[in-house]
């Protein structure tokens, strides 16, 4: 299956991703013939199998939902990466 | 013998006796780092001050009469690790100047119990690949042979360990990041049961597989190591305690009762007679190399000389082990990165008006082309139309998986298969095609997929080319949770 260059630049779309012209069809290349060979799975019948949700056999994994204390200068080396204005993170517009 | 030569083992008994300091142990291991890293590359970062700092502390509390455990003995973590107040870079560009403001709960917990960080080993970039040749940083060699990769995405742990920079040092294993390196670089590495060492801190990569482990000289050492790593954790919902542990292995439902009840009591590191171990066959193809096959093959028969049955069985789903992960895992990379959009970390390196614009053009040069294909490839698997055909598909047939391996261990004790087809391969070999490169992690999906506890052993070497031979290991897979039984069985195989 070889997927279209207008694909491509769609997935990048999608995942936030600026490529190169070259990058998009060195990708396009390289996407069809991975899909291309992930595609044996069609060949396995899977149509009473469950799919695989986690492998841990855990359920509900719960906490109370309370602030807690946690080190200051922990926080304060947590929020250095951030441009901040009145002790929130700044960011440029959405709309 | 050089100090940083020692096994965990050995230096804990010196250090115990007052023959060493823990100081003069960590200075044998930055001497090392000094003389061959330059060489090798297997550390994107050594805490010098740091390290003696916490040496002199362990060496008080020695003073003080503490002993045992990993009091005093040095390390080194993979850089996906969160280490407070250090780089933690994934070996990204993303990460460059990244510097952590916690730590993991593993490197808490070595800390605790008074291990000693020497600093951060390589990795392919995010932990993608499976030969260090992704790191935004430059390739680890092989200190076997400086032309050849150390294997990865564990390299610069497995390479140092090797090398004697360390004593042990930390790996994380999604897909075989920890065992196929320690395959290419002749140690030892455990990857242990899906849940039971917190990932807290841990950058995530594929989630429903990620897990951390030791990568170590002996056997014995792996041991000691995992004992400090094991345990819950609340920061991290998906790990488990001892206490759920135990019961998991009463009600693991038929997965080698026979193991739960009747082995578990015999001190498998004393006598491993009437074991059942299982070579399944879809492991040992008419193509693989002959040498290695042999290799294998004579070191089982170690096994089958102590008293183990050697039993002939079949995975047949193995085959669609590559698929199913190469699926899954880009589908949870992808996710997973979506939070290194340039704005709570990582390097800002172009600014632009909009928001969009800003993501799209720090994403696409934070991120190395390896990272990116999956990151594509993720997405378009996840995508409207797409979901069930892959990402839905592929769990289905990761649940048949599974069930192969269920009812493998209803008939034996233990797997037994090579870790890789082939011993390490020369830098810039397989770099052509991203599909070779994922083919490497053949054999050790499998344990991944299922969230079993995996080990691999050094086995012996092949010839790679000439005279010249390199290493290859043997691995060893357990039920879910039976770590102890497969190290106390891989402990027969310690020199």
């Amino acid at each position: 299956m070889k997927l279209k260059i207008e694909e491509i630049k769609h997935i990048a779309q999608l995942a936030r991703l600026q490529l190169s012209e070259k990058e998009l069809v060195e990708y396009q290349k390289e996407l069809s013939s991975i899909l291309d060979y992930v595609a044996t799975l069609k060949e396995v019948d899977t149509t009473k199998v469950e799919p695989t949700a986690q492998i841990g056999n855990l359920r509900d994994v719960l906490r109370p939902d309370e602030v807690v204390p946690w080190d200051k200068e922990e926080i304060a080396a947590a929020l250095k990466n951030n441009e901040r204005e009145n002790g929130n993170i700044k960011v440029k517009r959405v709309l | 013998m050089n100090l940083n030569e020692l096994t965990i083992k050995a230096a804990r008994v010196k250090l115990d006796k007052g023959e060493i300091s823990a100081q003069a142990l960590t200075k044998a291991c930055l001497f090392a780092l000094e003389q061959k890293d330059k060489d090798l590359n297997a550390c994107l970062m050594v805490n010098k001050e740091g390290a003696m700092q916490e040496a002199k502390k362990a060496d008080k509390r020695l003073k003080a009469g503490e002993k045992g455990g990993l009091l005093g003995i040095p390390y080194l973590g993979k850089d996906n690790l969160m280490t407070k107040g250090l780089k933690t870079t994934a070996a990204s560009k993303m990460l460059a100047d990244y510097v952590a403001p916690y730590n993991a709960t593993v490197i808490t917990k070595l800390q605790a119990a008074g291990a000693i960080l020497l600093g951060k080993t390589n990795l392919d970039e995010f932990a993608h690949g499976a030969s260090t040749e992704t790191s935004a940083f430059g390739v680890t060699k092989n200190p076997h042979d400086l032309s050849r990769v150390a294997g990865g995405s564990s390299g610069g742990s497995a390479a140092a360990v090797a090398a004697n920079l360390c004593l042990f040092a930390l790996g994380s294993d999604t897909g075989g990041s920890i065992r196929q390196p320690a395959s290419f670089c002749g140690v030892v590495g455990l990857k242990p049961s899906y849940g039971l060492v917190s990932r807290f801190g841990l950058l995530s990569m594929t989630s429903s597989t990620d897990v951390i482990g030791p990568l170590t000289k002996t056997v014995a050492d792996a041991e000691i190591v995992l004992s400090v790593l094991a345990g819950g954790d609340k920061y991290d919902a998906t790990s488990v305690n001892s206490t759920y542990v135990a019961e998991m292995k009463k009600v693991t439902p038929r997965v080698s009762s026979r193991l739960a009840e009747t082995i578990t009591k015999q001190d498998l590191k004393k006598s491993i007679k009437g074991l059942k171990i299982g070579l399944p066959r879809e492991y040992f193809p008419v193509d693989l190399d002959s040498e290695l096959k042999g290799v294998i093959e004579k070191k089982a028969k170690m096994l089958a000389d102590l008293g183990a049955q050697l039993v002939d069985i079949s995975l047949p789903y193995s085959k669609y082990g590559i698929p199913v992960y190469y699926i899954i895992t880009p589908c949870e990379i992808s996710s997973n990165l979506a939070r290194f959009d340039g704005i709570g970390w990582g390097n800002v390196q172009v600014e632009t008006d909009s928001l969009q614009e800003f993501y799209q053009v720090n994403r696409g040069l934070g991120f190395g082309a390896e990272t990116k294909r999956r990151i594509m490839l993720g997405t378009y698997a996840l995508s409207a139309g797409y979901y069930d055909a892959y990402y839905k598909k592929a769990q289905a047939v990761r649940t048949l998986i599974i069930a192969d391996f269920n009812r493998a261990f209803s008939k034996v004790d233990f797997i037994l298969t090579p870790t890789s087809p082939h011993a390490a391969f020369k830098i810039g070999e397989q770099n052509s095609d991203p599909l070779t490169m994922y083919l490497e992690d053949v054999f050790v999906t499998g344990a991944s997929l299922a969230g079993l506890p995996a080990i691999s052993v050094p086995a012996g070497e092949v010839t790679v080319s000439g005279d010249k031979k390199m290493p290859v290991g043997m691995q060893l897979l357990a039920p879910r949770f039976f770590e102890t039984e497969l190290i106390n069985l891989a402990r027969n195989l310690d020199k």
